[in-house]
């Protein structure tokens, strides 16, 4: 073997059929299976067993962090440089709160979308699929089902040959 | 809101037309003459903003009309009109997106863009306030020279924290929302330039069924965070006037009244935006009339109850029975600048009437002036929520008038331009609305009819 594939491309026509595709590919025992759509599908993440997400937690840290580092930045400011205003409170929490929901709000939304983007692995400019030749179908009106070539089960021929099986209107082999 | 049994959209087309359309907007020219003959107006106010604004940093804040009882007026009553228009760009996209609103698929790329520009328009006022704009880094907290630190206690300084985190979560929620499209006009384009700019935008995004499952968590839940922050923001606006002692501002009606004006101002400017786009680009499969109709219902709904803020704020005044809440009150019903009052009832609540017809609210023009009139009225309540509260101090020998000098009305129109010029520029140069979110409705819809 000259050059490892990256894995073969299946292309299907609906949702529908992508969905049911990848059912029997993981009932046939695939296991390193990915699948590229225009735009999100119920139920692949769970057909193909995919963790769930954990960027809910990462959005609750960064707001309490940046609610954290709001409050106490505002009470260090007062605490190095006090200053009496017609007798108030030098730490109130009411006059206090508004820049703490802003900064809660702003670094819990920033957090988010950066752990997205780092979980996911993007921005990144190139990828192996993005040679295959119909792959830029995906992001217009085809559904592709994707069987990595580090799957056990992988085989170039049989794989192929399995994937036509199961409904796939072209299969293309992806050259890492 | 969720209407299950009428689609929204016309079920009789196809994803990748929908795709096709929508990324040729961009990569082709289909109406070149028109967005240039646009583009030079918008970039002769735009120009129009710039001589304004270095004759004001030039000359001092002296150019305006301003002086010491009103020494607000133009700059402040613009920023909140502005912010106010922005917040319904984020109403449409997170509020309705958590609904689950079918209908706002259509209409939420182009009014987060105008989101985030008229938000732009709204921050640079203030700090062309400042008369010494170029001190605007005393607003953050960094270690002086001299031990001194940003005043936290005063809703002055909470103002700077709450827009520029309300700009930057806009840019990132928007941002978010058009990388799958970015990729989509990627795959589309066929120039190497605009493969390169495409390319490079879309981060590398290719659709995976894991990336969905970690980008729509993010997405909704930035979503979720977006409709408070929009709540808080106004009524922080609104606590830079209720909080002072100002007969006509101190008063616990201004947070709920502010938000809900800023909505209605800002549904009425999307519907103006929605009409003329689809218009514009021929988008009436996606931009239906039903769509027109809704947008009319809420601007209806939101002008009631901006309504109610106008009722309830005479009624505070009468209830405190305070003198100079009552001169106040008194002031703008009959006094100098009654016009204001006026011309804000008339224009906000008088045409706004006529979208209890069915047939006004789906016609293009109707809904287009009418929303065109809650716009100006909007402006007028600024306007007249600022100067009329301002011009008769408690102090009879401080009272004054304010008279918009040259220079207030040409800052005021340039900002226009300075809102018009990047949102055209936006309209060319990215998807204008939601691919993927269209296609998704689209595939839901036909499963649907197909039983």
């Amino acid at each position: 073997m000259a050059e490892r594939a990256y894995g073969l491309l299946a292309e299907f026509d609906s949702p529908e059929a992508l969905t049911a595709a990848a059912r029997k590919a993981r009932d046939a025992g695939y296991q390193r299976l990915d699948a590229f759509t225009p735009f999100p599908v119920e139920g692949l993440a769970r057909i193909m067993r995919m963790p769930r997400p954990t960027i809910s937690r990462v959005g609750l840290i960064g707001g309490f962090g940046g609610g954290g580092f709001a409050l106490l930045m505002q009470c260090y400011t007062n605490y190095s440089f006090p200053l009496n205003v017609g007798g108030r409170p030098l730490y109130p929490l009411s006059a206090f709160a508004v820049v703490m929901f802003e900064l809660t709000i702003l670094f819990s939304a920033l957090s988010m979308i950066v752990a997205m983007l780092w979980q996911n692995g993007l921005p990144r400019l190139n990828f192996p699929l993005f040679g295959a030749s119909r792959f830029h179908l995906a992001t217009k009106d085809r559904f592709f089902l994707c069987v990595g070539a580090e799957d056990e089960k992988f085989d170039e021929e049989q794989t192929s040959a399995f994937l036509q099986q199961i409904g796939a209107s072209s299969v293309e082999s992806v050259p890492r | 809101m969720s209407d299950r049994s009428a689609d929204i959209l016309p079920v009789r087309q196809s994803m990748g037309g929908i795709s096709d359309q929508l990324t040729g907007i961009p990569l082709r020219v289909p109406v070149g003459q028109r967005w240039l003959i646009a583009m030079l107006f918008a970039s002769l106010l735009l120009l129009m903003l710039m001589v304004s604004v270095v004759v004001l940093f030039a000359e001092g804040v002296g150019i305006w009309g301003i002086n010491i009882p009103v020494n607000w007026a133009f700059a402040i009553h613009n920023y909140v009109w502005w912010l106010g228009i922005g917040h319904a760009g984020t109403l449409i996209s997170a509020l309705l997106l958590l609904t689950q609103s079918d209908w706002r698929n259509s209409l939420n790329r182009f009014a987060e863009t105008m989101t985030l520009f008229a938000v732009v328009c709204a921050g640079i006022y203030p700090v062309l306030h400042l008369g010494r704009p170029w001190y605007i880094y005393w607003m953050f907290p960094y270690p002086a020279t001299m031990d001194v630190w940003p005043q936290f206690r005063s809703p002055l300084e909470w103002d700077i924290w709450a827009v520029l985190t309300y700009l930057t979560v806009s840019v990132a929620f928007w941002y978010t929302g058009l990388i799958p499209d970015l990729a989509a006009a990627r795959d589309r384009a066929t120039k190497r330039g605009w493969q390169i700019f495409f390319g490079v935008t879309s981060l590398g995004w290719r659709g995976s069924a894991a990336h969905w499952l970690r980008w729509s968590q993010a997405y909704r839940l930035t979503a979720g965070l977006a409709v408070p922050l929009v709540v808080s923001v106004h009524s922080e606006v609104s606590l830079l006037f209720a909080a002072g002692q100002i007969p006509g501002w101190h008063s616990t009606i201004f947070p709920p009244y502010f938000v809900l004006g800023a909505a209605f101002s800002g549904f009425a400017v999307v519907s103006i935006i929605a009409v003329s786009l689809r218009s514009w680009f021929g988008l009436y499969n996606l931009v239906t009339d039903d769509h027109l109709d809704v947008l009319g219902k809420v601007v209806l709904a939101t002008g009631l109850m901006t309504a109610y803020g106008y009722v309830f704020e005479v009624f505070d005044a009468l209830y405190s029975g305070d003198s100079h809440e009552l001169q106040t009150l008194a002031d703008r019903l009959t006094g100098a600048y009654a016009w204001a009052y006026w011309g804000a009832i008339i224009f906000n609540f008088v045409p706004l009437q006529a979208l209890w017809w069915r047939g006004v609210r789906r016609t293009g023009w109707s809904l287009l002036l009418i929303s065109v009139a809650v716009a100006i009225g909007m402006w007028l309540e600024r306007y007249m929520i600022l100067v009329t509260s301002l011009y008769r101090d408690f102090l009879v020998s401080s009272w004054s008038k304010f008279t918009p000098s040259f220079w207030d009305w040409s800052t005021y129109f340039g900002t226009i331009g300075l809102f018009l010029v990047p949102f055209l520029l936006a309209i060319r140069f990215i998807p204008l609305i939601s691919i993927f979110e269209t296609e998704e409705l689209l595939h839901k819809e036909k499963e649907e009819t197909h039983g």
